[in-house]
């Protein structure tokens, strides 16, 4: 019996993934289901969240939904984000600059499209990687170390470098030709960019920005948050995205709103941790509480809702209480800033 | 026009934002049989585009969207599997 191919694409909807996509379905004729996976950290995602618009005043889009509707090829997008907290604390190769675990992710990630081939008999898995595109996952010795992680070998075809790689399974088959794949490496991004010109391929740019994990003003947070509790949850993690953040004199962190999407935001965290706020100013997120902490509390919410003294609700263990306070100098908060100044511990 | 829809579900994703929405539309349609519709309410208004690239991409058919008090009411036909 016959059996049609198909192969399962690892799709962000960057330039890199969308080639990589046109080149085994519409060049090469194979049916392809594009995987994009949520893991929580996607900078656009994250933007929408807050509300805050592009540079156009348009409510930005999911890239790899966006990418998958203009390439009219059918795409799921799978939510990862409670297991990928465990690549993130736990990456068996480390990080790269900031706090990406990019192999251990990529690995992560071609387990997942394993399960999905071999569950759904798919015949092999497509990426959009360029040999020696990054440092942390695209080298050759790097995708080598992929593929015995996740027992794909043979089975991942990097149709951008192909002709630089050994042969993999579907083109001994004859599924698919070598001859119509690329011969791409390295970081520049001249032959993709002709490339998407040749097949009509719209994306975004600048390219590869859109993991917070790669940020370094994430990195500071996760690194300070680190040598406090040696383990984060969800919510650890997903506070680093958003606000102004304070490590005061006996402990406490503090995450205060800048603007009224942060403050939408982090009114969802409110039921599982204590708070300050400031009617129609702002909210600040208290973790860790130590109590002699609460008159900074008080002061800082002052200098950022007016610079004038305020009345500050704190919520504490779920009991209101109402303090005025006088702001606190510019010099004593810097002082606590995480990332920006050294604090105080 | 959408007020004639009847959907065969109604499925609340209000508070959950992109791309969650879409992936929950995916799997309630992975349960439906052919020619049934249903409705996806949600409050993330990148739902207004999302829902029919989502519909683009995979071939569904998008009946339409509404706002209602800030709340989007998306429909969406199964017409393959």
């Amino acid at each position: 019996m016959s059996h049609k191919p198909k192969a399962l694409v690892l799709f962000s909807g960057g330039l890199d993934s969308q080639l990589a996509a046109v080149n085994i379905s519409k060049v090469q004729g194979i049916e392809v289901k594009l995987i994009h996976f949520y893991t929580g950290f996607c900078i656009t995602e994250h933007k929408r969240r807050l509300g805050i618009p592009n540079k156009d005043g348009k409510i930005p889009q999911n890239p790899a939904l966006k990418a998958a509707a203009n390439l009219e090829l059918p795409i799921e997008i799978i939510d990862i984000s409670e297991e990928y907290i465990n690549v993130i604390l736990n990456p068996k190769f480390g990080y790269g600059k900031n706090v990406n675990p990019c192999l251990d992710c990529r690995i992560f990630m071609l387990l997942k499209l394993k399960e999905i081939m071999e569950k759904e008999n798919y015949d092999f898995i497509v990426t959009g990687e360029v040999l020696g595109q990054r440092p942390m996952s695209q080298t050759k010795s790097k995708l080598f170390i992929v593929e015995k992680e996740t027992g794909l070998k043979g089975f991942i075809v990097r149709p951008l470098s192909a002709k630089l790689l050994p042969e993999t399974i579907p083109e001994q088959k004859g599924i698919i030709k070598r001859e119509l794949m690329w011969d791409i490496s390295g970081r520049s991004r001249t032959k993709q960019i002709n490339l998407a010109k040749i097949y009509n391929i719209d994306y975004e740019q600048p390219s590869g920005g859109c993991c917070y994990l790669t940020d370094e003003h994430f990195a500071v947070k996760f690194k300070e948050e680190m040598s406090f509790k040696k383990s984060l949850n969800w919510d650890d993690l997903s506070l680093m995205t958003v606000g102004r953040h304070l490590r005061l004199p006996n402990g406490t962190k503090m995450i205060i709103s800048r603007n009224e999407g942060e403050t939408k935001f982090l009114s969802g965290f409110k039921n599982r941790f204590d708070y300050a706020y400031v009617e129609n100013k702002a909210i600040a997120i208290l973790k860790d509480l130590s109590k002699e902490d609460i008159d900074y509390i008080a002061s800082i919410m002052a200098r950022y809702c007016g610079n004038k003294p305020t009345y500050v609700n704190i919520s504490i263990d779920k009991n209101m209480i109402k303090k005025i306070a006088e702001p606190l100098e510019d010099d004593i908060i810097n002082s606590f800033k995480v990332g920006v100044e050294s604090h105080v511990r | 026009m959408l007020d004639d829809i009847k959907a065969d579900i109604e499925h609340n994703v209000c508070g959950t934002y992109c791309p969650i929405p879409i992936s929950e539309l995916s799997n309630q349609i992975k349960q439906m049989q052919i020619g049934q519709i249903i409705e996806l309410i949600a409050d993330d208004p990148g739902v207004v585009e999302d829902v029919p690239a989502w519909c683009k991409a995979t071939g569904q058919e998008f009946l339409g969207i509404y706002e209602e008090d800030g709340e989007f009411h998306a429909f969406v036909k199964k017409v393959k599997d």
